[in-house]
Formats: C-alpha cells, sequence, structure tokens
C-alpha cells in the first residue's frame, strides 16, 4: 500500500475516533461516571446494538490507528530490510488479533454469554 | 592610521580599538584515532564584525594548524561552512561573534552527519537524498531548438518557487531535524523542499514523479512538523512549508 494511502487511513482514524470516543465518554455522564461502569450498567450498554456497534467501530478504529502509529515509531528507532518487513507484519498480525479478541468480548457480552 | 570619529558617539576614543576577546572551544575528533571528541580552547580576539569562521581560521593560523574545517566562499554562498556554534547549527562565515552574545564560543560538527574531521563531516547522504528528487526541470521540450525561446514565466509563477531556490546545500536543516537523527533513510528536510521547488516550478512536468518517489515509508510522513529545519536555515528557504504543500498534493488538497 501507498505510503500516503496509509496516513490518510491514520488521519482518517483519527479524526473519526474523536467523535466517536467523544460519544463513548459523554455516555459516561448520563448517570454519574461511577455509576456507568457499575456491573449491570456496563453489560446493560453491551446490551444495547447501536452501542455495541459504535464500540466495536472505535475497537477498529483505534486498533488500526495505534498500530499503525506503533509502525511509524518502529521504522523510525531502528532501520534494515527485515526488521522493517517484521514491523510491517508485525503490526498487522496485532491490529487483527487485537480487533479479533475486543470483538470476541464485545459479542459474547453482548448475547449474554457471560 | 587615521583616526576614525564615530557620528554616534562623540567620545568613543577608536572605532577600530574595539577588539574584545572570547573563549573558542573547538570540537576535535579524527574518527581513525580517537574514541571520542575532545575540545581544545583557545582564546581570540574579535572585533565587530568577526564571523565564527575567520576566528577559527585565525586560530589555524596562529594557534594550530591541523583543525580541519570546510569552507569556501566565506559568504553564505556555497554552503559548505555548516556547524554547531553554541549548540544551534548555523553558517559559521554568517555568524558574527558579536552577535552570539557570549563569552565562550563553541563549535562542534553538524548532528546528523558523520564526522571526517573535527568540524568537516560527510555530505555524502545529503547529496544522495537531493539527487534522489531529481532537483532539475523534468520537461520534453526543454532542449531549445535554434529558433525557439526559452520559457517564460510571469512574476506569480516565479514566486511560487523562488523562495525554495536559494537553498545552499549547506545541510542546516538536515542537521536540526530530528527524524534525520534516528531514521537513517529518511529522505530529509532539504531533498523535500527541493522537491516542492521544481514540482512548484511552471517550466516542470515531473510532478506525478517527484511524488512517488517522496510518497515511501522513510518519505514524506515521516516529518512530524518539528519546524527546526526552517528555524536554522540561513537562506529563508523554510523547508517545513515546502513539506507541507507537497503533502497538500499528496492529500488531495492541492493540485
Ligand atoms: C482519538 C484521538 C486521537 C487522535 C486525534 C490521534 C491523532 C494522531 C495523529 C494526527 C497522528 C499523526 C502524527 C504525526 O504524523 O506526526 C497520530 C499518531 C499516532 N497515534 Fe494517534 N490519535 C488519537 C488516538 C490515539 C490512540 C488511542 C493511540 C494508541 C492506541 C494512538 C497512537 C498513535 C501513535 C502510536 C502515533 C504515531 C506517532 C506519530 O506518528 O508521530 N493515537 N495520532
Ligand atoms: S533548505 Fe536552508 S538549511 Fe536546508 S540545505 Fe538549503 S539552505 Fe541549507
Ligand atoms: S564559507 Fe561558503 S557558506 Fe560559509
Amino acid at each position: 500500500m501507498k505510503e500516503s494511502t496509509i496516513m490518510k487511513i491514520h488521519y482518517g482514524t483519527a479524526l473519526a475516533s474523536v467523535g466517536l470516543v467523544a460519544v463513548h465518554i459523554l455516555m459516561r455522564l448520563t448517570t454519574g461516571f461511577a455509576d456507568s461502569l457499575s456491573y449491570e450498567n456496563v453489560l446493560a450498554n453491551y446490551r444495547s446494538v447501536p452501542y455495541v456497534i459504535m464500540l466495536e467501530l472505535i475497537l477498529i478504529l483505534l486498533a488500526v490507528h495505534g498500530f499503525n502509529g506503533l509502525r511509524v515509531i518502529l521504522l523510525e528507532l531502528k532501520q534494515g530490510r527485515v526488521y522493517e518487513k517484521a514491523v510491517s507484519y508485525g503490526v498487522v498480525i496485532g491490529m487483527i488479533a487485537l480487533i479479533g479478541y475486543g470483538s470476541r468480548t464485545i459479542i459474547m457480552t453482548n448475547m449474554g454469554m457471560v | 592610521m587615521a583616526q576614525v570619529s564615530s557620528i554616534e558617539d562623540e567620545n568613543a576614543p577608536n572605532l577600530l580599538s574595539t577588539s574584545k576577546s572570547v573563549l573558542l572551544r573547538i570540537s576535535r575528533f579524527n574518527p581513525e584515532s580517537d574514541d571520542s571528541s575532545k575540545f581544545m580552547e583557545f582564546t581570540v580576539s574579535y572585533e565587530k564584525w568577526t564571523t565564527v569562521l575567520e576566528a577559527i581560521l585565525d586560530v589555524k593560523k596562529h594557534h594550530d594548524h591541523s583543525v580541519a574545517v570546510r569552507y569556501s566562499c566565506r559568504q553564505a554562498t556555497c554552503g559548505s561552512c555548516g556547524m554547531l556554534i553554541n549548540g544551534k547549527p548555523r553558517l559559521a562565515c554568517f555568524t558574527k561573534i558579536s552577535e552570539l552574545d557570549s563569552n565562550v564560543v563553541t563549535v562542534e560538527p553538524m548532528n546528523n552527519f558523520p564526522v571526517i574531521r573535527d568540524l568537516a563531516v560527510k555530505f555524502e547522504r545529503l547529496f544522495e537524498t537531493h539527487q534522489k528528487i531529481k532537483p532539475y526541470l523534468i520537461n520534453e521540450n526543454s532542449e531549445l531548438e535554434s529558433d525557439e525561446r526559452e520559457f517564460l514565466q510571469s512574476p506569480k509563477e516565479v514566486e511560487q518557487y523562488i523562495q525554495f531556490a536559494n537553498c545552499i546545500k549547506c545541510g542546516l536543516c538536515n542537521s536540526a531535524c530530528p527524524t534525520m537523527s534516528t531514521d537513517s533513510s529518511f529522505v530529509g528536510p532539504q531533498a523535500l523542499a527541493q522537491a516542492y521547488r521544481y514540482v512548484a516550478d511552471s517550466r516542470d512536468k515531473g510532478k506525478d514523479t517527484r511524488l512517488d518517489i517522496i510518497d515511501e515509508s522513510h518519505g514524506i510522513w515521516r516529518c512530524h512538523f518539528a519546524g527546526s529545519c526552517s528555524q536554522v536555515c540561513p537562506k529563508g528557504v523554510d523547508p517545513a512549508m515546502g513539506i507541507q504543500f507537497l503533502r497538500g498534493y499528496l492529500l488531495g488538497f492541492r493540485s
């Protein structure tokens, strides 16, 4: 992929995250902050399909953004053909693993498996 | 010599005897024989107009001729005499001791360049990255037939790039750039500014070629806009601005 395409995704995911994370934080304020994090309330949140879709989106956006950001940092830290290939594949694997594990949590909780 | 009287201060005894002295600390390092650099100190006298380069040459002439320093034009034109002067990348021939406002002047080789000896550094990486962005007009019709005229440009078209054409390849910007210090493959502010210089030239047709060259993993995106390149450029080139303009093309804000 062209570096400019990757960076467009990087900036795009950053901007989209700002919006969605803002909604996510505002949701904490609908009830008291501590209250919104109580066991029952968290579970209730996960049952709401629109909210779960938003959580999943935040997970994907920040996994993509964060791991690409990590790729950038690692590329600037050290150079070399093998190292750079390892970094590129490593962050994609990390991205997929994090999204996979996060989605598993979201889906299982939504379906009442916890 | 005839007495010169000051216009501003009638009581000044003699304008030519305002000489003061300063401690000049020169970094000495020979990679072939030394493990690390050390400073040699010299007390040199200077006038209001004495440049750091003149002080170094004074040391070479009267104290230690083995100090290695690169220079040529002595007038901020050739780009040879870049070095760290009191910690900041500057041209030695374009920096007056009096303007430094300090009793100690420390000169060291530029950062992000391998040292050849003392203050002289290797420019291979800068020349390589500069060459990489094709620093010349790309235009099929650039060979003039006998009856043709040169390409005309309006003052507005010249304005688009002329600031960037002032680059003297001194490398101060690359020396100040934080990315340059950790990313050994980064193309660097000097080359990026020159990429913009040609892309913005109405006579040039190589925009897509050059944008392709800088759009790679160690290309333009590794700039995080520290802006230090533009702060140290002695010719007012403003590489950081050129880089943002180039990003504009790549992100679709400019065409
Ligand atoms: C939601 C708010 C966020 C915004 C607006 C944002 C924005 C940005 C932007 C614009 C860059 C590019 C900087 C540059 O190229 O110089 C960047 C880089 C980066 N971001 Fe984020 N980001 C956000 C959240 C996150 C989060 C939550 C993480 C970690 C999981 C993260 C990790 C990184 C990393 C590691 C970089 C690379 C550093 C760099 O390129 O300079 N960001 N971010
Ligand atoms: S852009 Fe300025 S600082 Fe950089 S090499 Fe050219 S003249 Fe020197
Ligand atoms: S000696 Fe030429 S730029 Fe300083």
